[in-house]
């Protein structure tokens, strides 16, 4: 299985968000998508998600365009960069939900509820989602993320507001979705954690696809062990072509 | 799609300001009723709350709603679930908790004080009035960016609708003075939801003899089951449509 963008055209208004993405993503890969803020991440992340609708160009996924279906998303497990949920529902509750709407979407489904254990869920369950801290709610969006065990993750931020105990535990657990064989889509400002849990880079700059390479072949091509020095060179790179 | 709608619902009906809005109908419609010897006055009194404050609240509530639901709409479009379960789950569990909130507030004490068919053409009047700023709402939300933009869209539909419009039809009206004006206003009449239910409930109550030709004419044409049922068909559409423009809208619009 693998997701096929084909140059995918995205603007809004003036600003032309995504231009001419094409890009093929395959099980087993854990892909960063790094870029400066405003550089089109989540967009792209979205457009696969079908909440943002591309202008032109199509999307494959498992070989079939995702235009206008929503089958398909019963594979992918997204956690968002804010989760915000209906405030006075509680967690039980949403949890249920969540089954209750992916129930019979696919046939054999598992739930999974390692993170709701790790982060020790259970004992909040009754409290409505409006009283909880951002924190607290980012952990909700990691449980619902990897709840049914999906075979493609897409996580906008993952560890962003967490605290580092929590952060650690969400890490491990990607890790072992990762040598599961699943395709991990990730983008995350903390490059130490990117260099831990990725084997692909995706470099985008004002809409543009930059470099699509593999960690490793970055790290002979710059000479640079750290993710983060990498990064840091390729916007040098980039900026001193927009001035030259 | 049920299973949605229930927990759609099961969040609103725990807000204050629904149970607040509850609470209010219900004082209003019983001190009606109670002060009121004449169980007549005291619908038509109730009868000019209800056209006022009922789409009020109902447009801008919903449309805070739909605006406070985004980052929950946008959760349930990433899962496996289509863009027209999402809307209609979010719209008729809206529609079903104000539509509560109404029948208990004004429907179950016009019953309880006039059980007559009168008091059952206001709570069907009503209701439908609330169905149909619901729909209107929900136009504005998918057309807009912004709550702000939003709200300023709900607020001028209810202004338009509830005084603006009526302003013009009598300046029209008076205007016009002398030519026959009767069938003109008839259909000026039916094309705003507000004046469908007010005339439905008016000519229920009997004092369209006040109201000289014109008067006659409306009698004669909404005390038929024919004009009746006309009135209720176009309060329909007025329900139906906007709600089937905002999910076209809606179908297409980046969230």
């Amino acid at each position: 299985m693998m997701i096929k963008f084909e140059n995918i055209n995205k603007s809004f208004g003036k600003s032309e968000v995504l231009q001419n993405i094409s890009l093929n993503l395959e099980m087993g890969q854990s892909v960063a998508i790094l870029g400066p803020n405003g550089s089109g991440k989540t967009t792209l992340i979205k457009s696969l998600l079908g909440m943002v609708i591309p202008d032109s160009g199509q999307i494959l996924f498992d070989g079939k365009n995702i235009k206008n279906e929503f089958a398909y998303r019963s594979e992918i497990g997204y956690m968002p960069q804010i989760g915000n949920y209906p405030p006075n529902l509680k967690i039980a509750q949403l949890i249920d939900m969540m089954k209750d709407i992916r129930k019979g979407k696919k046939e054999g489904i598992i739930i999974d509820e390692e993170i709701i254990e790790l982060f020790k869920l259970k004992k909040m369950y009754q409290k409505p989602l409006g009283t909880l801290s951002g924190g607290t709610k980012q952990k909700v969006s990691a449980a619902l993320a990897f709840l049914f065990d999906p075979k493609v993750l897409i996580l906008d931020e993952p560890t962003a507001g967490l605290d580092p105990l929590a952060s650690e535990l969400l890490k491990s657990k990607i890790l072992e979705e990762k040598r599961k064989g699943k395709l991990i889509i990730i983008t995350s400002h903390i490059m130490a954690d990117l260099e831990e849990l990725s084997t692909h880079v995706v470099y985008m700059q004002e809409g543009k696809l930059k470099i699509f390479k593999e960690l490793e072949d970055l790290r002979l091509e710059y000479g640079e062990e750290r993710l983060g020095k990498i990064i840091a060179l390729l916007m040098k790179n980039n900026f001193s072509k927009i001035i030259a | 799609m049920k299973k949605t709608i229930k927990y759609v619902v099961y969040d609103i009906i725990r807000n204050r300001f629904v149970i607040g809005y509850t609470l209010l109908l219900l004082l209003l419609s019983v001190s009606f009723f109670w002060f009121e010897a004449d169980p007549n006055k005291g619908l038509l009194s109730l009868l000019n709350i209800i056209l006022m404050v009922i789409p009020l609240v109902s447009v801008i509530f919903s449309t805070i709603h739909f605006y406070n639901s985004y980052e929950f709409i946008e959760l349930l479009s990433a899962q496996p679930m289509s863009r027209r379960t999402i809307y209609f789950s979010q719209f008729l569990g809206l529609c079903f908790s104000l539509g509560m909130a109404f029948l208990i507030g004004v429907g179950l004490p016009t019953l309880i004080f006039d059980g007559s068919m009168r008091g059952l053409t206001l709570v069907l009047g009503g209701l439908l009035i609330t169905l149909t700023l619901v729909a209107i709402a929900f136009l504005a939300s998918v057309i807009t960016k912004d709550k702000a933009k939003a709200i300023g869209v709900a607020l001028a539909v209810w202004f338009y609708l509830c005084i603006l419009y009526d302003g013009m039809v009598l300046m029209v009206l008076v205007n016009m003075a002398d030519y026959p004006m009767e069938k003109a206003s008839l259909v000026f009449s039916a094309l705003n939801p507000m004046d469908l239910a007010r005339i439905l409930v008016l000519m229920q109550l009997d004092v369209s003899a006040l109201m000289g030709i014109t008067g006659a004419v409306f009698q004669n044409f909404f005390s038929s089951t024919w004009g009746v049922f006309i009135s209720f068909v176009l309060l329909l559409l007025w329900v139906i449509t906007p709600v089937f423009f905002g999910y076209r809208i809606f179908s297409k619009k980046d969230l």
